[in-house]
């Protein structure tokens, strides 16, 4: 019995008993490879992408800029899908009354309805989050206040609080995205607490305290990467939930202004040609915007499932 | 290291009246209903657990404690509050001779990497999201233990200590098995160099043949790096294999300490001796199971007096009414138990 | 043939994943007698469970019965419909399981659990089918039954919840018994207490029992014979005295040989070294090969099942009679 060398230590796993993957597998990977096992998913995913890219792209790709007045002939006004303007360009989807083109129009819409809508709820995700740890890291007095402005603001309707917003800041898309990270910053924090009281109990995180590593390596390096799954969960879910809000405020006409005009403004000007046969001055946004909800919600439905640890396979 | 070396090697912890109470801590709100209800004659029920109760226990240098009970004995929280992470609600501990409360944050620091603790779940113990050369490497260069340069080669080499092959080190740790996984917690307890071990179940989760693998390495790692060790585990048989003393604890109270010799051919205390009864063994052949009754009462609701007289075969008035007070009653053997006051 | 409760006769239980094949459960054949247990032993990944599943008859897809004979009292169950394997299940053939909330619903009462079980397979009234439940509650040591019944599982603790699962299972005076790891997750005492009951059982009722776990201590207080399974095959079987006390393969050797009790106090534990194989998609040849130190070419093809001596079987080229030192 007497002392081994390291060399004669108990042996490591031989290749043929212990075949490791010859990939490396990060988690990234491995959450892709479980997302793409549904077609719907994968689909829906490339339904998103290519909207997002459409409404990064539209100065680029529209036949022609709504805005530029030089552009507009207001002959060409409520013309219906299909027809020709007086220099030839194709009116795919119709125009409005003022003889916008409503394709390019809807390529426009999308830039507002999902710069506003992605935008506002990315900042309420930094927000909420670092709210979020904040109460579950500090408690006492500090977790119980946080919490009860989150009870409050989620106890009232998000259309509510948004229009009371609106109301007194007036309208501008600057104002709109305030109105909508002071909505949804709420549900952030308490998914970000949530997760962080239940990661901070887990035997990792004893292991990092035991080598004495200090406070915010813990929190940033330890705690937060494996608190991420429901906040992106939540991330998808809000964006929809954001880009809906901000089409009923502008529908309501108290979301971004005339000038700009997102998907829910061009609902709202061609609304009152529904009943006189000009359906597609309301339609085709309506379309759009229910297209783009749809895909992200599916994105979210699939990431839900794949992120789940009680699913685990 | 022979016996007597042992027995007179200075202590690296020592536990003295030690408790750990967990209770939720009411807001407000709750303590008005409380008052209310108590206002109305109606009974509070009592939300404290004594999950460590008034503990005394030395781990010498070089030695090998082991500390066995069962679900609810309060030796994985022992252990907690052994490795610094856990801090108790009484008693002292003593680090090297020197009571840890008076340390600043430097001696704080030292004394913390000195005690590192290999966790039972192999699966939860490690940060899924983090390489597991990361995972190993991480706090000894936070901690300034080896420098830029050489820090390749030190986590390579903490690997092969631990039986793993380097080669592997970039991966995550779910591509790895559960005995290689704990594999990876004992290297990342030994890269910060620590002389102190608080092993917390650290085999019961793994298959029988790379159980045998693990509790040779920590052998190995014994001699090699002279380390100390705190063994907890319900295993009576890796116990006795492994350590040279062994406490066992009951409901939070330990209830005999001896040498691993002693214990296992003279134990004196009941529940000891139940413990050691019915422990299935693989050279007896188809026996009787003869079990001692009743179920391990709750911690939260432990009986009076000793909290073992309702299974106790023994059990006396006094044991119902007075907790038995830890006595010798053979040399580095003690027992709490009025069996041996009494007549 | 009327001692013979159970008869495995050459089972294979594969799973297709898209990943590639698993083969749980390759070619075993075993038997179980009235009233006799029947340890069967392995580690994480050996095919143990897959095979309690698959007599019982709940191997689900992507998993199926490739192969092989389930003989029953006499009556093959892999070639019975659903209806007729649920006309056995919970009335002549029960499983235990490791954890007891398999079995439990957390949100019923346990008189209602049991009546319900008493119900679906014997038609009498509610009062006597309560009544069965509290005696059945009574056979397994639970004091109090009355009080208990009116329960519901989260008011039991561990140990207790185990015992009620293992009531359930006795509701019906079944012929077989199929548990896996039902000790594995108890404490000592617990263990014991419930081990106890289970003997005593199995002596009065007749029952034949498949006790499946890691633990090569328990079998040796617990059972008659022992199969010990590797990599889906059962590579050893025979007598508990008999396999315990001469093992051959070099596996069962390697599993007495880790125990901490058989190695002197304080030396390093006998070891085998390396770990069990992916069972996705494993080749032909005896899959203990790469752990094992008496191997050689020969063991490149899978060794046949051979009988050494009355009553034992052995899947092994190079067996291994003496015991390491």
């Amino acid at each position: 019995m007497s002392a081994t060398s390291h060399d004669a230590a108990p042996m490591p796993p031989t290749p043929e008993a212990a075949p490791m993957p010859p990939k490396q597998e990060t988690p990234f990977r491995r959450f892709v490879s479980e997302y793409s096992e549904s077609p719907v998913a994968v689909a829906s995913f490339m339904l998103v992408v290519l909207i997002f890219s459409i409404a990064l792209l539209a100065p680029f790709i529209s036949p022609q800029n709504p805005y530029d007045l030089a552009q507009l002939d207001i002959m060409d006004g409520r013309q219906p899908p299909g027809s020709k303007s007086l220099e030839g360009l194709t009116f795919w989807l119709g125009t409005d009354d003022q003889g916008r083109d409503m394709l390019s129009g809807i390529m426009y819409g999308l830039r507002i309805s999902l710069g506003v809508g992605a935008g506002s709820a990315v900042i309420a995700c930094f927000v909420g989050t670092a709210l979020g740890l904040i109460a579950a890291f500090a408690g006492g007095k500090t977790d119980t206040g946080i919490m009860r402005l989150v009870d409050l603001q989620l106890s009232f309707p998000a259309i509510l609080v948004a229009l009371m917003i609106l109301a007194f800041l007036g309208k501008g898309v600057m104002n709109v995205m305030l109105a909508l990270v002071i909505v949804e910053w709420a549900r952030f924090a308490r998914t970000a607490r949530s997760a962080a009281l239940v990661e901070a109990r887990r035997e990792y995180m004893e292991a990092a305290q035991c080598l004495a590593l200090p406070k915010w390596r813990l929190v940033f390096r330890h705690m937060l990467p494996n608190c991420m799954p429901p906040i992106i969960v939540i991330f998808t879910i809000l964006v929809a939930r954001s880009i809906t809000l901000e089409a009923t405020l502008s529908f309501l006409g108290l979301g971004v202004p005339i000038t700009e005009p997102s998907l829910g403004l061009l609902i709202a000007n061609g609304y009152q040609y529904m009943l006189s046969g000009k359906y597609w001055i309301s339609f085709y946004p309506g379309i759009a915007l229910l297209v783009t909800i749809m895909a992200i919600n599916l994105v979210g439905d699939q990431m839900r499932d794949v992120l789940n640890p009680r699913l685990k396979r | 290291m022979s016996a007597t070396t042992k027995d007179t090697a200075a202590p690296v912890i020592e536990l003295r009246g030690i408790s750990k109470r967990f209770g939720k801590s009411l807001d407000f709100a709750a303590k008005l209903a409380q008052g209310a209800k108590r206002a109305l004659g109606g009974t509070v029920p009592n939300t404290v657990v004594r999950a460590v109760d008034n503990v005394d226990l030395t781990v010498r240098r070089g030695e090998v404690v082991g500390l066995v009970g069962e679900s609810g004995c309060g030796k994985s929280t022992l252990g907690r509050m052994v490795a610094g992470i856990m801090p108790p609600s009484d008693g002292t501990v003593l680090f090297e001779g020197q009571d840890i409360r008076t340390f600043d944050s430097e001696q704080t620091r030292q004394a913390k990497l000195k005690v590192q603790m290999i966790f039972q779940d192999p699966y939860a113990s490690l940060n899924p999201r983090m390489r597991v050369d990361e995972i190993v490497g991480e706090a000894p260069r936070v901690h300034r233990l080896v420098g830029p340069e050489g820090y390749d080669a030190y986590v390579d080499a903490q690997f092969r200590r631990a039986g793993l092959d380097p080669a592997y080190k970039r991966r995550y740790p779910h591509q790895f098995s559960g005995g290689q996984r704990q594999r990876i917690g004992i290297a990342r307890a030994l890269a910060v160099q620590p002389e102190f071990l608080v092993c917390d179940e650290a085999v019961a989760a793994l298959d029988v043949s790379i159980q045998a693998q693990i509790l040779n390495l920590f052998m190995d790692l014994r001699e090699q790096l002279d380390l100390t060790y705190l063994f907890i585990s319900h295993d009576l048989g890796v116990v006795e294999h492994l350590s040279d003393r062994v406490a066992i604890m009951y409901l939070g109270r330990i209830v005999e300490e001896a040498s691993a010799e002693e214990i296992f051919s003279r134990a004196n205390h009941p529940y000891t001796q139940a413990l050691l009864a019915e422990v299935p063994r693989i050279d007896t052949r188809k026996r009787t199971f003869t079990a001692i009754k009743g179920e391990i009462p709750s911690p939260i609701n432990p009986p009076p007096g000793c909290h073992f007289h309702p299974r106790c075969p023994h059990a006396m008035p006094i044991c119902r009414e007075q907790a038995p007070a830890l006595a010798t009653v053979a040399p580095g053997h003690r027992s709490a138990c009025h069996l041996n006051t009494v007549g | 043939m009327s001692d013979t409760t159970l008869e495995v006769q050459g089972l294979s239980t594969h799973f297709l994943t898209r990943a590639g094949v698993v083969r749980a459960v390759e070619d075993i054949s075993f038997s179980v007698g009235r009233g006799r247990v029947l340890g069967l032993v392995g580690e994480s990944g050996s095919g143990k469970s897959v095979t309690g599943f698959s007599v019982i008859g709940l191997v689900d897809p992507p998993g199926q019965i490739a192969r092989g004979k389930i003989l029953f009292q006499g009556r093959d169950l892999t070639k019975l419909d659903e209806r007729e394997l649920q006309d056995l299940r919970g009335n002549r053939i029960a499983m235990i399981f490791q954890d007891p909330m398999m079995t439990l619903n957390p949100v019923l009462r346990i008189d209602t659990q049991m009546i319900e079980t008493v119900l679906a397979h014997d038609n009498v009234s509610r009062e006597e089918a309560r009544q069965r439940s509290r005696d059945a509650l009574g056979m397994v040591g639970i004091p109090s039954p009355d009080e208990r019944l009116v329960s519901y599982p989260h008011q039991f603790s561990g140990g207790m919840r185990q015992r009620v699962a293992i009531a359930i299972a006795l509701l019906h005076r079944p012929d077989l018994i199929i548990a896996d790891e039902p000790t594995t997750a108890l404490d000592v005492t617990i263990q014991a207490q419930i081990l106890a009951e289970v003997q005593k059982l199995a002596r009065e009722v007749g029952t034949a029992l498949i006790w499946i776990t890691h633990d090569l201590s328990v079998i040796a207080g617990l059972a008659d014979d022992i199969a010990v399974m590797y990599a889906g095959r059962i590579v050893e079987s025979g007598s508990v005295a008999e396999v315990l006390d001469r093992p051959m393969h070099p596996y069962t050797h390697g599993l007495i040989g880790s125990v901490p009790s058989r190695n002197a106090r304080g030396t390093r534990l006998r070891q085998i070294p390396g770990m069990t194989p992916s069972m996705l998609n494993l080749g032909p040849g005896c899959a203990f090969r790469a752990r094992c130190a008496r191997a050689d070419a020969a063991c490149a093809a899978d060794p046949p099942q051979s009988a050494p001596s009355a009553g034992r079987t052995l899947r092994c080229f190079h067996p291994q009679l003496e015991m390491t030192a």
